[in-house]
């Protein structure tokens, strides 16, 4: 099944913003408008092509799909696909983006910039899901955070260099080990196609014997190193602790609609690289360090829930929350079985859509005001009732509601590290309580109570753009909580092939490892 | 008709949310309230017509996941139809009192609207309790019991202006997740040891957990107690047991019918249901069964201990439900869960009744709550008065001795206190008799308070009090009826032989074969001692000989404890009911005969009556153990651990590489996304010439 299809949605974005960058003169306000409008098109018609892809996708079908290749400059190959595990996150990229540049219609500076800026990033950011190329994939993977950092850098509050420092500091590390890593891999396996092709890194089996460094024992020998070498970057990404103290600050200072792509898409990175790199090509290393992860995730959860409680920042209490929310990722990802994968994916494609309605309604908030300060708040239901109604679904969304998506990604993964670490499980699970107490209690500080402030006498109800920005992210949160087959039967043949490969993979190459342990 | 039934309240609910901008504001009420009409009847039409044939009815997939599989469905057997139809009762009549309970209110300023949202969640409430107790697997039974949750949750911060009920609102979420936790957790080690967390595949599977050991944090465990005590903790939760209880007196925030409905009659007992619906499991679980028993026995003990002294109405009715559930939890710990659903059943309609007739009480009393206020009001609001007379002698137990005629109470809260002696629970059946002796006296106190004696407190307030209209007596009515004769009716199906109980929920019962086998496997559960002892006679009739799943509840082969609660000599019998003349004699002669006596005990036993004053201090406790370190804690960790050791040793480690770079990128300010973008391209052009020198030759 050859056809152009994913190539028209990756590129389709960056082909507008080019148009934009060459065409679009002046800074009065039809240009602004034209920018605006143009923006809103492109990214409304690329999730209407994206549309057809899922209508095409198979998901019986386990492997690549709709596989675009083309011979590229150097030798080097130019390939894109989508298998269960990529699709959703395309679609997740292609469904917030006309909401983002809805969200963004009051922008006034740099209004043209700003519109190339994330019609680029969507680009590069569906390019990260479906490249089928090791190069290519570093290629979207790296480039992705260069518009992040203009729109904190040009977009952002007051303290945004600071932040965008922060960001770039943390990611940098991650970047270099994990290209490091890729050559090896090369070096290795003799191709830098993913997957999709007769000789592929997903079908390369990497060493996993251990052997000494140093006179430190790596066991699960290339596998272990390579697998740090990813997972340098990939969590630094989720982000995991102890490396998330970046994503707090990044979030503070970019403008809503960077929050809203950086806690909807950018984040999933992390998450889809584990799922893609991780997991099935470095499965031994995976055995050896997930044990690690798993707790570290747990801390994740009770540690960033706790901060959660005691921040007086809205847009930091939220980013926190997210943190914790990913830790319930990783959680799910490294039990390795069918609920935590399955939980897994599905908790980073419900958090797209509710952490992005989070940040929106912040954002809906902070235009009026101009401040997060929770302090500054107070009582808005009496002004806002049709606000505190979708705050307030949000809110429950985001405590794992039964019945909202937050539910279902948090219940699969704790299930399935259940089976693995009760210990680990324990931990993790007091995370619906703590969940539960700061989300009410910002609610309560923001929303409740009666209207005293001066300042706030005279705040406006959501308008009707608002409504619809959050229109749809309503519908998808209810919708995949009644009904989660929506993204279960997608993803879940995928991931039992995914699950079957890593189990035959890691009782081999542990057999290996140990052998080699054995004689050293 | 089981879906209409079950999704009336739902649709109803939402067109009175977002309907009544178009529809009006009364429209909206009426449409809610009429849905739960029509849900209460298909339920009464059920449960009658129900033939005790567990029966399922799936309506959607839900969460498919490899081996988990789970789907929206009905599960209709007896537990289910018993909820139904209390449930649907008393949320229709609570629908109706309350379009006179909310037709003024003073916490909402002029033209707000807050008649249809009340509605809404009430009939969101309802729609959440019935998927709760429809369910057939346990993921569907968590989503109602978080739906119950939110809906109470929105219902006690009714009055969003009003600090105390934000805070008690978030209070009893989160008190509620802490039991969630545990249900959580009993979920999951049911799915890791089942694979399945569907009720008949559970039941099927329970004679093989008991014989499991499962390795849950520090130790092995017998799986089957394991889960049933994790299950119980969710459960301990939402029916206010000890230690996870704090959330209920605070409760009373919520407008009162909102009290009645969801804080007296359905959703607290929805632990009780839990419980009840895992029987199969609990009767293979004796060690969390001796659990259930003793949280059960001292909960209705401490509660009522409380009561004794609270001035707040409502608080004392919220301390006494919480008291009556742990009666309900020892009927259900001691093996005879349809004594516990026999409790439940005539506790939901009195109890409902007590709290809206306290409603009226406030009503009249212009939102006054506070006992030492009231005073002969006797004759202001007579209807009232009746009302929480009959709820009074049914939640005291009023009936004659050693006959089954008596009020509703009477007949279930002696089934369970003869179920605790059957049990073998010396220290239940004591609990109990002293709490029933308790639950007299704070009653009668009520009583005397209100109604009798002279007006205290505004006289201008005793002036104007005034009965409730027509559509807050007629639920009085209505429920009057329950609590009278819920009891007597209901008594044989819920307590009566093995076979009329075995008929009523679906269990085959068998002739007694070889006399005394069963005696001898009831020798490894904790159905006890005591009991054998006295039966040595050996059985005779039908006893329940159902396998797990088998009808809506499960009577393992050894227990007896019906037979013997039945063969529990008179004195046992009697207790309660002297008990309660004995709670009711004190009341007499504290509040009527010598009313100065209160003042002066109290100002003598002045620790102790501050101790219960302030409710065993529990709220203090948990302030000072886990609320203000959660928070120091948090704050810690945010200035200290992200603040200093992560972002200090990265700024130390930046400080010495990034100048470098900078450098190489020239300005300052931006220059971290030409560096970011230079060290990319120069990545990829380390990748590219790797693979131009080595892979272009392959």
């Amino acid at each position: 099944m050859e056809n152009n299809l994913l190539s028209i949605v990756t590129f389709m974005p960056a082909f507008a913003a080019l148009i934009l960058a060459v065409f679009l003169r002046g800074e009065d306000e039809a240009a602004q408008r034209n920018a605006k409008w143009l923006a809103m098109i492109t990214t409304s018609a690329t999730f209407f092509i994206s549309i057809f892809v899922y209508l095409e996708f198979d998901p019986s079908n386990t492997g690549f799909q709709m596989i675009d290749e083309a011979e590229w400059l150097l030798g080097l190959n130019y390939r894109l696909g989508v298998d269960g595990i990529s699709i959703l996150f395309v679609m997740l990229t292609t469904f917030m983006m006309p909401l983002v540049i809805a969200a963004s219609w009051d922008v006034k500076t740099r209004v043209k910039e700003y519109m190339i800026a994330f019609l680029i990033l969507e680009t590069l950011m569906i390019g990260v899901f479906v490249s089928l190329d090791l190069i290519l994939f570093y290629l979207f993977f790296e480039a992705s955070l260069i518009p992040m950092f203009l729109i904190i850098g040009i977009w952002g509050g007051a303290n945004r260099i600071y932040a965008s420092f922060k960001f770039f500091l943390y990611t940098f590390f991650g970047s270099v080990l994990m290209l490091v890593a890729m050559v090896a891999m090369f070096a290795d396996a003799g191709t830098t196609c993913i997957g999709g092709c007769d000789v592929s890194l997903l079908t390369h089996t990497f060493g996993s014997e251990t052997f000494s460094l140093m006179g430190v024992q790596i066991v699960g020998g290339m596998q272990t190193l390579m697998f740090l070498a990813f997972f340098a970057s990939f969590a630094v990404k989720m982000p995991m602790w102890p490396v998330h103290t970046w994503l707090p600050d990044a979030h503070v200072q970019a403008p809503t609609a960077g929050s809203v792509v950086l806690a909807a898409i950018l984040l999933k990175m992390g998450g889809y690289g584990f799922l893609r790199f991780s997991l099935p090509m470095f499965p031994v290393g995976a055995e050896v360090i997930g044990p690690m992860i798993l707790w570290m995730s747990a801390i994740a959860i009770v540690y960033t829930s706790l901060v959660a409680l005691v921040q007086d920042d809205m847009k930091k209490l939220i980013a926190y929350s997210s943190v914790a929310h990913m830790g319930f990722v990783t959680m799910g990802i490294f039990s390795a079985n069918q609920q935590g994968l399955d939980g897994a994916i599905f908790q980073m494609i419900s958090h797209g859509f509710i952490s992005g309605a989070l940040f929106l309604t912040v954002g809906v908030i902070y235009d009026r005001m101009h401040t997060r300060e929770i302090d500054a708040y107070g009582g808005l239901v009496n002004r806002m009732p049709i606000y505190a109604l979708l705050f307030m679904l949000f809110t429950m969304a985001n405590v794992g509601l039964p019945g909202t998506s937050g539910f279902v990604g948090e219940f699969l993964t704790l299930m399935a590290v259940f089976q693995v670490n009760t210990w680990v499980a324990a931990v993790a699970t007091t995370g619906v309580i703590f969940s539960a107490a700061y989300a009410l209690w910002l609610y309560r500080r923001v929303v409740m109570g009666d209207l005293i402030k001066e300042s706030l006498k005279a705040i406006t109800d959501m308008n009707a753009r608002e409504k619809w920005i959050f229109a749809p992210l309503v519908v998808m949160t209810l919708l995949l909580g009644v009904y989660p087959a929506l993204i279960l039967d997608v993803i879940g043949p995928s991931v039992s092939a995914l699950v079957e490969h890593y189990d035959t993979a890691v009782a081999a190459g542990m057999t290996a490892a140990d052998t080699a342990q054995a004689h050293n | 008709m089981e879906i209409t039934l079950l999704f009336a309240p739902l649709v109803c609910s939402l067109l009175c949310g977002f309907g009544w901008k178009v529809i009006g504001e009364n429209a909206a009420c009426w449409i809610a309230t009429a849905g739960l009409f029509l849900s209460a009847l298909l339920s009464w039409i059920v449960f009658l017509s129900f033939d005790g044939t567990t029966e399922t009815i799936q309506i959607l997939r839900f969460i498919e996941s490899g081996s988990l599989s789970t789907d929206w469905s009905i599960r209709l057997d007896r537990l289910t139809t018993i909820m139904l139809i209390v449930i649907t009762t008393v949320s229709s009549l609570v629908h109706l009192y309350s379009f006179g309970y909310m037709a003024h209110d003073d916490h909402f300023g002029e033209g707000v609207s807050y008649k249809p949202r009340f509605f809404a969640y009430l009939s969101f409430f309802t729609f959440a309790m019935l998927m709760l107790v429809t369910s057939d697997n346990l993921v569907q039974m968590f989503f109602g019991w978080e739906g119950v949750g939110v809906a109470s949750y929105l219902l006690i911060g009714f009055y969003y202006k009003k600090p105390s009920a934000n805070a008690a609102a978030i209070k009893a979420f989160v008190v509620n997740r802490v039991g969630d936790f545990g249900f959580a957790l009993g979920i999951f080690a049911l799915f890791l040891l089942t694979d399945s967390i569907k009720f008949d595949d559970i039941f099927a599977a329970v004679p093989a957990l008991a014989e499991t050991t499962v390795h849950f944090l520090w130790r092995d465990w017998n799986a089957a107690n394991l889960i049933a005590v994790l299950l119980f903790i969710g459960a301990m939760g939402k029916s206010a047991q000890l230690f996870l209880h704090t959330w209920l007196p605070d409760a009373m925030e919520g407008p009162t019918p909102v009290s009645a409905l969801i804080h007296a009659a359905t959703m607290v007992t929805a632990g009780v249901f839990l419980v009840c619906r895992m029987s199969p499991l609990m009767e293979y679980a004796p060690e969390a069964m001796a659990f259930v028993t003793v949280f059960g026995a001292t909960t209705a003990f401490v509660a009522a201990t409380i009561g004794l002294v609270q001035t707040d109405i409502k608080r004392v009715i919220a301390y006494s439900t919480m008291s009556q559930l742990g009666y309900m939890f020892v009927a259900a710990g001691v093996g005879m869960y349809s004594a516990a659903m026999f409790h439940l059943l005539t506790h939901a309609f009195f109890k409902a009744m007590l709290f809206l007739g306290a409603g009226s009480v406030i009503h009249a009393m212009h939102h006054e709550q506070d006992m030492n206020n009231y005073g002969g009001l006797r004759k202001k609001i007579p209807v009232t008065f009746w009302a929480m007379m009959i709820g009074t002698l049914a939640i005291t137990g009023v009936g004659i001795p050693l006959t089954h005629f008596g009020f509703a109470g009477f007949l279930s809260k002696d089934a369970i206190i003869e179920s605790a002696w059957g049990g073998g629970s010396m220290y239940g059946f004591w609990m109990l008799v002293i709490a029933a002796a308790m639950t007299s006296f704070y009653s009668w106190r009520l009583m005397f308070l209100t109604f009798y004696g002279e007006a205290r407190g505004d006289k201008h307030t005793h002036e104007h009090a005034h009965e409730s209209p027509m559509v807050m007596l007629i639920p009085l009515g209505v429920l009057a009826i329950g609590a009278i004769f819920s009891g007597m009716v209901f008594y044989k199906s819920f307590f009566g032989s093995a076979e009329y109980v075995g008929k009523f929920y679906g269990i085959p019962t068998a002739e007694m074969a070889a006399e005394g086998a069963a005696h001898v496997d009831g020798a490894e559960t904790n159905h006890g001692d005591a009991a054998e002892g006295e039966h040595e006679g050996g059985h005779h009739g039908p006893v329940f000989v159902g396998k797990p799943g088998e009808g809506a509840l499960h009577f393992a082969p050894g227990n007896t404890v019906l037979e013997d609660a039945h063969g529990a000599p008179k004195w046992v019998k009697v207790s309660p009911f002297i008990a309660m003349l004995g709670g009711f004699l004190m009341a007499m002669w504290f509040y009527i005969w010598n009313p100065t006596l209160p003042a002066r005990l109290a100002a003598n036993q002045r620790h102790l009556y501050q101790f219960l004053l302030n409710k065993w201090y529990f709220d203090e406790i948990y302030k000072f153990v886990f609320v203000q370190p959660a928070k120091a804690i948090g704050r810690f960790l945010w200035k200290q651990g992200d603040g200093r050791v992560i972002d200090g040793g990265l700024n130390g480690l930046a400080m010495g590489i990034i100048p470098f770079f900078t450098r190489l990128a020239g300005k300052a300010q931006s220059g971290y996304i030409f560096t970011y973008a230079f060290a990319m391209v120069i990545g990829i052009a380390v990748l590219v010439t790797w693979m131009t020198m080595t892979g272009g030759a392959k």
